[in-house]
């Protein structure tokens, strides 16, 4: 028995070793995605600001425009949000819903005074008060909007992510082909990353082979020269290839001096697409070549002597006996620039100018611009989604244990 | 005129790596068609060299290399039709078993009912049926090797080369694939050039036997006649056992010579004909060595003093003291009627004339020996 006791407490204070670690990642990692995703449904904004005008909407049929009741409690609880400083912030987001609506809902209580009572003023009704003030309050779908606005629980930003809406009679379908920005940027994002892994892959292959088989002093020497960029700064690698690329930059120039350019057709390379593919592969090619060379470094060299002992041309022994036995080192490189890639920011952001932008680019502009932050995380959540999709996808055709890090 | 023609010579072959240090000197082998050389000899005398320039997975600095009497110079290793065996087996490990054995006859396209065919037939070779769709990874080392010799015979080559084939094995298996590889190499007739630095290994298996030291050849011979009759006091170091005693010769007679060891003249065997007054080695096995012979039993005698005295089973081991040299052994076979001696006993010792040979001197061979 005090065997089995002191076992458990042995195992308890173990356990207990761990707790600091398991704070850790519940600092850094579970609080902030929780609520992230959290956001990205849950907004109770609008609900704290005007909790009786939508009790009060809650029982309206959603035809015409609610009763007088509803119009008086609206006006009261609008000149208390502007006591309370609140205003602005109902008056965005209810903005978000439907256009236009914030002057609406800014103007009213100043419209309406400092000193108007609980009476609506020249003995009218508040819903000639409200009228009068703007017409836009007759409207059903301004009362609709603001009922959605203030459903604590919405998919709206889901939506808005894969360019649907809400329409007014409450359905959803596809926005207006304009206003489609996201799922086109999704895809963007997508064949960038693809096309950015792929190149990784074409580049580091043969690197990573050459530091493998290069001789011992050249092999240190090589390696070091994929791993300084790797210690360098992102913002200064990122300059250099402004300085390389821009329309009166390095490249430009010699093509120009070696007059394979003419001086007014200097090349657009840089705050395009093409910018944001060049920075992006430079920036992501070590994470392919390192699990490649660490690979590569694991095939005996005796292999490739075998196979052409056995009478394999140089191409045969590549294909069929090296190039297999690198695909973990691939799989690793090719996943790991992948996700990198689908989430990258800071270059594309440099370099990428308007047509070169990705969609975390569009989170960040909704997280600090136009402080959309529902819509981010939903932008975020989606990503973080396609990313696990990618993730389950690999493991079932390749096989997550057969990747090789290092 | 087949038999005239060596399946394979090499002709003033030189290998450098370096440009300066010779790895390989002025090699001149010629290798019989089925025949099993093996060459032998300590790490680094330039063996494997010879062997991967065969392979084709070395250029020589110097000389060509004939195969069936045409230069394979200017031929890549995957037209050379050459078997090979590596050492640590350089199987392809994402390959099954059967896809390894396959993987020569798919590159030479042989159709695919052939390929299951000769697959089968070369496991059943190496006693490995059913192992074809196994992993290398999954198989024993002895198993591997198997697979590793099936390889490189899967394709018919009409010459195998082995390079230390046995060396990751343990002692008692490494025994068992020697008779084996000894089996498969008279079951098919091909020629086998063998590279090895274990002398049991080369006698149990070999037909000739190259003995190399720094790049060139001490001796090629068969098994028995570097046994019985080395030339070189390498060789009569390196194969078997032998005690070596410094000696200088004080006169010749025809192929005979007495030569003064410092603890008494004795005759023996000369060797390379040398002139009274030269140095040499006087090679003598310890199992040829008598103890306590009887009086007259032998042509040579000499006194020495008992040192050790080990009791092995078939023989007792002496370790003597004669002259300078303190690690002269001889053997006394377990038979009735055996002596035995002590330590610290003052023996006579005796040897037949032909069983004592004077070799060129070599410093670097005379261990345990100091000046006469």
């Amino acid at each position: 028995m005090p065997a089995i006791k002191e076992a458990r407490s042995s195992r308890l204070r173990a356990a207990g070793l761990t707790l600091p670690l398991i704070a850790f990642i519940a600092v850094t990692f579970i609080a902030p995605l929780g609520n992230l995703l959290t956001r990205s449904v849950y907004d109770a904004e609008v609900a704290d600001i005007l909790p009786e005008t939508l009790a009060a909407l809650a029982k309206w049929d959603g035809s015409g425009t609610p009763s007088e009741a509803t119009f008086a409690t609206m006006a009261s609880e609008l000149l208390r949000a502007r006591d309370e400083r609140t205003l602005g912030r109902a008056a965005t987001r209810i903005n978000r819903i439907q256009s236009g609506l914030r002057s609406v809902i800014v103007k009213t209580p100043r419209r309406l005074g400092r000193d108007v009572g609980t009476e609506p003023p020249n003995g009218g009704t508040w819903q000639d008060a409200l009228l009068a003030i703007d017409e836009d309050w007759g409207e059903t779908a301004t009362w609709l909007a603001i009922r959605e606005a203030g459903q604590r629980f919405t998919a709206r930003h889901f939506l808005n992510a894969v360019d649907l809406e809400t329409r007014a009679d409450g359905s959803s379908g596809a926005m207006p082909e304009t206003r489609r920005i996201y799922v086109p940027l999704y895809l963007r994002t997508l064949w960038v990353s693809i096309g950015v892994t792929l190149l990784c892959l074409v580049i580091g292959y043969p690197i990573a082979h050459a530091i493998v088989h290069a001789g011992p002093r050249w092999s240190t020497t090589l390696l070091v020269l994929v791993l300084v960029p790797f210690w360098t700064s992102l913002l200064v690698r990122t300059t250099a290839w402004i300085v390389l690329l821009q329309n009166q930059g390095v490249v430009n120039d010699i093509l120009v001096a070696l007059g394979i350019v003419a001086d007014d057709e200097r090349i657009a390379m840089i705050y395009n697409m093409t910018g944001t593919f060049v920075a992006m592969t430079h920036v992501l090619l070590p994470f392919m070549v390192l699990p490649l060379y660490s690979v590569m470094r694991s095939i005996p060299a005796r292999h490739m002597d075998a196979a052409a002992s056995l009478g394999a041309t140089p191409m045969q022994a590549f294909r069929r006996v090296y190039w297999p036995q690198t695909l973990p080192g691939v799989g690793a490189g090719a996943l790991l620039v992948f996700i990198l890639a689908i989430g990258y920011y800071i270059t594309p952001a440099l370099v990428g100018g308007q047509s070169g932008q990705l969609i975390s680019n569009m989170i960040a502009y909704h997280m600090q611009t136009s402080l959309n932050w529902g819509l981010a995380a939903a932008l975020a959540a989606i990503l973080l989604l396609a990313v696990i999709g990618l993730y389950v996808l690999y493991d079932r055709v390749v096989g997550i244990d057969r990747m090789r890090l290092g | 005129m087949e038999s005239a023609m060596p399946h394979v010579e090499y002709r003033n072959v030189q290998k450098s790596y370096d440009g300066r240090t010779l790895v390989v000197e002025d090699l001149n082998l010629g290798v019989n068609q089925g025949e099993f050389l093996t060459l032998l000899g300590p790490s680094g005398s330039g063996k494997t060299t010879c062997l991967m320039m065969l392979a084709g997975f070395e250029q020589p600095s110097a000389g060509e290399i004939l195969v069936n009497g045409a230069s394979v110079h200017d031929l890549p290793p995957d037209k050379r039709n050459i078997g090979v065996v590596f050492q640590n087996y350089a199987l392809f490990p994402h390959m099954t078993v059967g896809g390894n054995l396959a993987f020569p006859l798919e590159v030479r396209r042989t159709p695919a009912a052939e390929r299951v065919e000769r697959v089968g037939r070369a496991l059943r070779l190496v006693q490995l049926e059913g192992f074809e769709d196994r992993r290398p990874g999954q198989l024993s080392g002895g198993q591997q090797q198997r697979v590793a010799i099936a390889r490189a015979l899967v394709f018919e080559p009409e010459l195998v080369l082995m390079d230390e084939p046995l060396g990751a094995l343990d002692r008692r298996l490494r025994e068992e694939m020697q008779f084996e590889i000894r089996r498969i190499h008279q079951e098919l007739g091909v020629t086998v050039i063998y590279v090895t630095h274990d002398q049991q290994e080369a006698m149990v298996m070999s037909d000739r036997v190259a003995v190399f030291r720094d790049g060139r050849i001490e001796q090629i011979a068969s098994p028995e006649t570097l046994y019985e009759e080395p030339e070189r006091a390498f060789v009569a170091n390196f194969i078997g056992e032998n005690n070596l005693l410094r000696a200088c010769v004080t006169r010749t007679d025809g192929d005979i010579c007495d030569v003064d060891t410092g603890s008494g003249v004795v005759r023996a065997f000369d060797v390379q004909g040398c002139a009274v007054g030269d140095d040499v080695i006087l090679a003598i096995r310890p199992e040829r060595v008598g103890v306590q012979p009887d009086p007259g039993q032998y042509a040579n005698e000499l006194t020495a003093k008992a040192l050790d005295v080990v009791f092995i089973g078939d023989h007792l081991r002496v370790r003597l003291q004669v002259g300078n040299n303190d690690g002269f052994i001889a053997k006394i076979p377990n038979i009735v009627g055996h002596g035995t001696v002590l330590p610290g006993d003052d023996v006579r010792i005796g040897w037949a004339t032909l069983d004592g040979r004077a070799l060129p001197p070599d410093p670097s061979v005379l261990q345990g020996n100091t000046e006469p």
